[in-house]
Formats: structure tokens, C-alpha cells, sequence
């Protein structure tokens, strides 16, 4: 992974002074709550509803073992023991103290880390593939790249005051795990086996109150056009898009507006005007950047059946927690943070100790965050599975649900969040324990669910397989369902099936959309394939059949 | 009395913002509107001509301008609209080699390296700013990732370039 040198190092050092003392003067009445509200959100700290909110950066969600104790000291010193991992790839803080975030800032930099441009109308973190560098189907490790643009975008003396927040995604494998369509811009890398390598680009992609997938822009581009070209796109936004109403400012609705010709005509052109002028990414620069992501020293390993004579529990957890490697002998294990009984994505200290002791032990001191709130250890050795899993079923990590109905996103909602109309962590709960029979998910087979607790759409309800979000109405929580969004493979929004439900309906909501499927499913039939073939309509009518009250 | 921090200096400003009493051969800013409005009046006038551009103006359309202006100043409204950053850039980007003034009430030392990056080499400070502290903040960084003076930008540390 990337090392900081010392100029990385400088670089986050200074940035903490600085914040320290926009803190203080903020504190001592020197800066207004609106201007101190531009910096800090550029330093990840929101106010919300019973505290700041505190959003570190895990840039494309690499974390090492280190890194991942410092975090672990950090949420036991400042916060209650426990983060919660972002469709972001972040980890966020709940209850930190407005007062000692700079500390926390420190102690962040300290490990290499920061929580620079988490939040505000800036460049985002970068996220990528969770599978980068060790998935079968990669043509390109994207995270050079990532940390390349993470450089870039940093503190970039144009672009950290935009209309809006901005978001990059990379994806180096033919499989899109990064969800690129769903990005402001979207990288997929394209060339390589000897032919020059380059990006597709895409464009204009956002969720939130008015959600629409981006628009390829450009077929490929070489790799060293990589700056100019973000600097065209960016400063066509910049200069263009509205300032005027907050949700209209995401550049989703610039090219909705102009139509993807025009924008295309007006970033192709401020691209050749700016190029001479932007950064190119240079052979020594890439190469540099590339050294920290060289594979780790793998043993030869022969490939093993590691579930010979193991228990069915295991067999499980093999089947639907690991993933192949393009490594013999090792497998990418996903460490689920998806217990049923607890909230999607929490962690508490002991287990990210836990999990980066494990990350020492067998997968060479990394973990990585995906953008549905697991960890993965990308690297495990096939032998040592069965050991792995014992650990993580004492953490209670080892739920064997990953891909399955269980296994969804959910933001945090109501109970922390400023912005939310509804609860999801209650929600989520509750359809945890109507579908706590994993055998009975297992015949469901892989379905992705998605909860936002309000339209701004953290938690990507538009593109779950099942989508939830949390509406209020006068006062009461309400949540409205979609069906057949996808954010890989054929990226699609989902459609609302019709009135939203209260609260205590939910589970039985999706009860009756999942009979649905299992009445309609041909054999072998996904979910998601079931939905696009038959359409929303039967399961719409059954939903809203008979009174759900009484299910 | 208008003082401006400019080049890292603490001076008496000479020029005449728009609306401000100013003679034929007075250093004179009239904004981009205006210019455009009577090309020929103010073009001809004697003394040193600026231009202020507002945000949604783009500086492209000054191109033709530029060898007659001394000085463009760009506007930062507040701690949100960043069209000035592009705005500078561009005009630098243009060949201007003239002072980019910045103005407005989001003239403040956190945002002045940022503006200074940008190619803005004169600061109006917003009111209640003082110099000694919007000085302090343009030394606080010591390195940059994008090729920006007044800082060594980290890649020319790194490659030589």
C-alpha cells in the first residue's frame, strides 16, 4: 500500500495545525459558524444530531493493520468503542468532542492518516474495487491510480470550493465493482496485455434527491491525460454548474441540462485549451506510485479444497464469504460486518484489533473497507481458512450472509443523522430477524438491499436490488420501496413499487416481494433477473394485496 | 485609505475601485459589464486600466483585453462560491501577467493560499482580517500537490522537474 514520505507527512502535519487553529478561533468567537462550517466539513467533521460526526478518510479503503489499531484507539480514547464504516469506504465517528477533533486529527496523522475532503463541496475520497490487485478478472490494479488522483485532488488550490460534493470512482477489472455509473466521474481502465493503457470515462452519475447514472464521455484516455482531463471536467463544473439551489448543484444536472454532446464538445475543448497547463501524469510518477503497490511476497501455494470433511457452517461461510484469487492458493475473505442483531457496517474496538491482528497473521498486514460496509482480507492462504473462520466466529464476524438479503447497506440514519426523515438501523433490525434463517436466504440467493433514511441517499437505495428509503410523513416513519436498481454489472435506478409502508411493515413488505420471486424465479433465476423479466407490476400487486398490517 | 496586502506587502492601494471618484490618468477598475457596455470610453482612458470580473463572468471573453489591463480582480463572495479559483487560473492560464486582485468578503486568510495558488498576487482583505495573520496563513504550507507557487509542489520535490 501507499507510504507517505516526507512530504506527505509535511503535508498532513500542516493541515492539522491549520485545523487547530481554525478550531480555536472558531471556540473563541473569531470565526463564524458559517465560515468555520466550510473548513471543518473540508476536514470531515459535520454537526449532527446529538454530536459532530467525525468522517476519516480510507482512501479506495485500504487500511493497514496498523492503521487499523490506531482507529481502534482513536474511537475507544474520543468516541464509545465503536465506528461505522460508509458506502464511502470511510469510517465514521459518532460522538466525538467539537474540542479535541484536532487531536484526533493528530493521532490521525501519525499512521499516515486524515479526513481531509470527507465532506463539503470538494473532491471526495477516491473509492476503487475492493478486489484491487487480487481479483481473477483485473486488467489493471486501480489503486496507483486512486492514490495518483488522491494526490491530485488534495487541497487542489481550484477545486476545493465547487457547486457541490464530487465523486471519483476507478474500476481496473472487466467486472464494475466500484460502482462508477453511480460517480460524478467513473475511471474504468482500459488497454493493458501490451496495448497502452487508458480510461473509459464516464460522467454525470450521482444518487441522492434526483438520482441518474453517469454518461460515458470519452471512449479512452491515455493514462498520462489522466490530470488534464479531470481538470477539463472539473472546470467546465466549476464555471458552470448552479450555485443557486443546492439540489440542482451536482453536475448530474449540468449534463442533464446541456445534454452529454454539449458537454462532451465544452470538456474536449477546455481540455486542449488547458492541457499544456495541467499536470501530466509522467512514467517516473506513475512508477513511483506503483512501487508501493507491488503484489505482496506469496508463497507457492497449491490450490486446496479447504472444506474437506469441514462442518456445514463453514461450507457456508467458504461459499458465500471468500472469493477466488488470482493467486493460487490464497482467497480474498470478506469479514462481514452484517451480524443479524446489529447495525450494517458498525465495529466495535476489540474486533478492529481483532481483525488487524488477523490482517498480520495471514494477509500481510492490509484490510480493506468495501462500499457495502464489510472488511475483506484480500490475501488469506487457503490452508489457513478454516483458522480464519474459527477467529471470526468468536469475533462474530463471520456471519455467512455476503450477497444475500441480510448483507445490505444501511446508513446511519434518524438515530445519528442531522438530514434523516427515518430510522434504518431499527429497520434494518427487524428484517435481520424476519430473515434470520441463512438456509432460507441461501435459497434466495444473492440480492442486494439498500436503505438511505432520507433522500439524499447514502446508503444507494437506488441501486439495490431492493431499495429502502425513509420518508417522513407528518412525523411518523415511513418507508418507500423500489425494486431493480443495480449499481454493477448493468447499472440500473430502481422503480418505487408504490405507497410507502410504516415502519413496522417493512419486513413483511419484503417478505411478499421475495415470495414473489420465489413463486416467478426459473430455475437458477437471480432475483435481479427475475425482477427485469417480469417487472415490477406482480410484485407490486402482491405487496399492496391484502393488509399487510395483518402479515 | 485602502491598504492591500500585495506580493506580501502591507501598501496603500492607488487604484479606484467602480464607483469611487477617479480622474483621467487615476489607476482605474471598472467591472467587466461596464467595459463592455463603452468599450471606447473606457479603453481610452489615460491612466492604468483593471477589469473586475464577477463570478459568473468568464475570462476567456477578456482574452482580446488583456495586453491593455494592469489588473484583474476577481471576486470571492464568500466561503462557497469558488468560481473566482477557475477564473484566476484561467487568466494566467491566458498569459496575463498583470496583478489578480482578489476582492470580496471571502477575502480571508484561510482561502488566501488557495486564491494565491490560483495566480491571484493581491489581496483586498475582507473587513476585520488583518495582515499580520493572512501573511502567517500564506506560510503555512510547505508543500503542494499540484504545481502552484508560491509553493514547491511535491512532484518537483520528488523528480526534480
Amino acid at each position: 500500500m501507499y507510504h507517505y514520505d516526507a512530504l506527505d507527512q509535511a503535508f498532513v502535519e500542516q493541515r492539522v495545525a491549520e485545523f487547530r487553529d481554525q478550531t480555536h478561533r472558531f471556540l473563541a468567537g473569531s470565526l463564524s459558524e458559517e465560515e468555520f462550517k466550510a473548513l471543518r466539513l473540508r476536514n470531515g467533521l459535520y454537526i449532527q444530531r446529538h454530536a459532530p460526526m467525525l468522517r476519516i478518510a480510507i482512501p479506495y479503503g485500504l487500511l493497514s493493520s496498523r492503521q487499523l489499531r490506531a482507529l481502534a484507539a482513536i474511537t475507544r480514547r474520543y468516541d464509545r468503542g465503536i465506528g461505522h464504516f460508509t458506502t464511502r469506504q470511510n469510517l465514521q465517528l459518532n460522538w466525538p468532542k467539537l474540542p479535541e477533533v484536532p487531536d484526533i486529527l493528530a493521532e490521525l496523522a501519525a499512521v499516515q492518516m486524515h479526513a481531509i475532503q470527507t465532506s463539503g463541496n470538494c473532491v471526495r475520497n477516491v473509492t476503487s474495487d475492493h478486489l484491487s490487485g487480487v481479483a481473477p478478472d483485473e486488467i489493471e490494479d486501480p489503486r496507483p491510480y486512486c492514490e495518483l488522483i488522491r494526490q491530485w485532488a488534495t487541497l487542489h488550490p481550484e477545486f476545493t470550493y465547487l457547486p457541490r460534493k464530487f465523486k471519483i470512482a476507478v474500476s481496473g477489472s472487466g467486472e464494475d465493482r466500484a460502482l462508477i455509473q453511480a460517480h460524478d466521474i467513473g475511471l474504468r481502465i482500459r488497454g493493458g496485455a501490451g496495448a497502452p493503457l487508458g480510461f473509459e470515462v464516464w460522467v454525470g452519475g450521482g444518487l441522492g434527491r434526483q438520482p441518474i447514472l453517469a454518461q460515458r464521455v470519452r471512449e479512452f484516455l491515455p493514462a498520462e491525460e489522466l490530470f488534464a482531463y479531470l481538470e477539463a471536467v472539473l472546470r467546465v463544473y466549476n464555471r458552470l454548474g448552479r450555485r443557486d439551489n443546492i439540489h440542482k448543484a451536482r453536475i448530474k444536472i449540468l449534463v442533464k441540462s446541456l445534454g452529454i454532446e454539449r458537454m462532451r464538445e465544452l470538456i474536449e475543448q477546455e481540455w486542449r485549451s488547458g492541457r499544456e497547463h495541467s499536470p501530466r501524469l509522467t512514467p517516473e510518477q506513475l512508477a513511483r506510485v506503483r512501487a508501493h503497490f507491488e503484489p505482496p511476497p506469496y508463497e507457492t501455494r497449491p490450490d486446496i479444497d479447504p472444506t474437506c470433511g469441514r462442518e456445514a457452517p463453514f461450507l457456508a461461510w467458504y461459499r458465500y464469504n471468500t472469493r477466488a484469487h488470482r493467486v493460487g492458493g490464497y482467497r480474498a475473505v470478506f469479514v462481514s460486518l452484517k451480524a443479524h442483531g446489529r447495525n450494517p457496517g458498525d465495529i466495535t474496538a476489540g474486533q478492529m484489533e481483532a481483525v488487524a491482528d488477523l490482517a498480520e497473521e495471514l494477509s500481510f498486514g492490509e484490510v480493506r473497507t468495501t462500499h457495502d460496509q464489510n472488511l475483506v482480507l484480500a490475501d488469506v492462504p487457503q490452508s489457513e481458512l478454516y483458522r480464519l473462520w474459527l477467529r471470526l466466529r468468536e469475533l462474530e464476524l463471520a456471519t455467512a450472509n455476503i450477497g444475500m438479503l441480510t448483507d445490505m447497506i444501511a446508513c446511519p440514519g434518524l438515530d445519528f443523522c442531522a438530514l434523516a426523515n427515518a430510522g434504518t438501523l431499527s429497520v434494518a433490525r427487524a428484517i435481520q430477524a424476519r430473515f434470520d434463517d441463512l438456509d432460507y436466504l441461501y435459497d434466495l440467493g444473492p440480492i442486494e438491499l439498500k436503505m438511505s433514511g432520507c433522500m439524499n441517499a447514502c446508503g444507494h437505495h437506488h441501486i439495490g436490488h431492493i431499495g429502502i428509503l425513509g420518508v417522513d410523513k407528518h412525523g411518523e416513519e415511513w418507508y418507500q420501496i423500489t425494486l431493480g436498481g443495480a449499481g454493477s454489472g448493468r447499472a440500473t435506478l430502481g422503480e418505487v413499487i408504490g405507497p410507502s409502508v410504516p415502519q413496522a411493515q417493512v419486513p413483511a413488505t419484503l417478505e411478499r416481494i421475495v415470495e414473489v420471486y420465489r413463486d416467478a424465479r426459473a430455475e437458477g433465476e437471480y432475483f435481479i433477473d427475475t425482477v427485469r423479466r417480469i417487472g415490477i407490476e406482480p410484485f407490486k400487486e402482491r405487496v399492496y394485496a391484502t393488509d399487510l398490517a395483518a402479515a | 485609505m485602502r491598504r492591500i496586502l500585495r506580493q506580501r506587502e502591507w501598501i496603500i492601494d492607488r487604484w479606484r475601485y467602480p464607483g469611487e471618484p477617479a480622474s483621467q490618468t487615476d489607476e482605474l477598475i471598472v467591472p467587466l459589464a461596464e467595459l463592455r457596455a463603452q468599450p471606447e470610453q473606457w479603453l481610452r482612458h489615460s491612466g492604468k486600466l483593471g477589469v473586475r470580473l464577477a463570478p459568473a463572468d468568464d475570462p476567456e471573453q477578456l482574452r482580446a483585453d488583456l495586453p491593455r489591463l494592469s489588473l484583474v480582480a476577481v471576486e470571492f463572495p464568500n466561503f462557497s462560491d469558488g468560481r473566482g479559483f477557475t477564473q484566476a487560473t484561467v487568466l494566467r492560464r491566458l498569459g496575463f501577467a498583470g496583478e489578480i486582485r482578489a476582492v470580496g468578503a471571502g477575502v480571508k486568510r484561510d482561502l488566501l493560499l488557495l486564491m494565491a495558488r490560483c495566480g491571484c498576487d493581491a489581496f483586498d482583505l475582507a473587513e476585520g482580517e488583518d495582515p499580520h495573520s493572512a501573511l502567517q496563513a500564506l506560510g503555512r504550507y510547505s508543500v503542494a500537490y499540484q504545481k502552484a507557487e508560491p509553493l514547491p509542489a511535491v512532484e518537483r520535490v520528488r523528480f526534480g522537474a
